[in-house]
């Protein structure tokens, strides 16, 4: 999957940065049926890094229960307009997408 | 990112820092554990405090369990992570974030949600594990 299915933005706030990441992902559980009733398998991201100017800030590890296009909001100190975010997900099919994005005064 | 890259990035970050990888690593046992004591035990978490220095934002009523936004903030100093679980789940754990050089120990994400019950929280600070719940009454099954 390409970065189209990443939505990002990174804005300074009062000196915090707030980064919103939205991402167009399935989230199947594996325990939900179609409509031959056959179970559709699961399909979800287990892992989300981020990093900022290079260095790691956050790892999220997922299970199925976070909701169908994951949405995750988090906080960094420090950062300054033009710093570089990066976010990579990996899924349990071995899909994955980074998007990286300047920093922003809100 | 292709697989071999992945590869790569890890083992970069192998002899830049082995411990951070460890943490990478998605943990298999603790998010396919069906009880939420077995997936607790697999973050191996004990000996849990309760405190009112976690934040939790949740409705009170979900209409839709399959999207319940939450709002998770520690207020514990030296905050590493934050695990969130749904007790009543098919898989309690739902998440686990990891904080690092500069991050706020502070998240907001949506979650599912099988049916009425607890949304719990476990920070982990300096080796030591901090927790605190709020009941969320669930309108509609979120987990399919």
């Amino acid at each position: 999957m390409n970065a189209d299915n990443m939505k990002m933005r990174a804005q300074l706030k009062d000196g915090l940065l707030e980064v919103k990441v939205l991402i167009s992902h399935p989230m199947e559980t594996g325990r939900r049926k179609d409509d031959s009733d056959r179970l559709i398998p699961a399909h979800f991201v287990q892992l989300l890094t981020a990093t900022w100017n290079g260095k790691i800030v956050l790892e999220a590890q997922w299970g199925t229960g976070i909701s169908k296009n994951p949405y995750l909001t988090f906080y960094l100190q420090g950062a300054q307009v033009g710093d570089i975010v990066e976010v990579t997900w990996h899924d349990n099919l071995g899909e994955s997408a980074t998007q990286k994005i300047a920093v922003t005064q809100a | 990112m292709k697989r071999r890259d992945f590869l790569l990035g890890i083992l970069t970050l192998a002899t830049l820092a082995p411990i951070k990888v460890l943490a990478a690593l998605w943990n298999k046992a603790a998010f396919e554990s069906t009880r939420l004591q077995d997936a607790s035990r697999h973050l191996q978490i004990n000996a849990e405090i309760p405190s009112q220095l976690i934040e939790i934002v949740a409705p009170e009523r979900a209409e839709n369990g399959a999207i319940v936004q939450v709002e998770v903030r520690s207020h514990i100093p030296q905050t590493e992570a934050i695990a969130i679980f749904v007790e009543n789940n098919p898989n309690p754990l739902i998440a686990n974030f990891i904080f690092n050089n500069g991050a706020q120990p502070f998240v907001v994400t949506r979650i599912k949600m099988a049916e009425n019950s607890e949304i719990k929280v476990v920070v982990k600070s300096a080796e030591r594990y901090f927790t605190h719940s709020k009941n969320v009454i669930v309108l509609s099954n979120g987990c399919g």
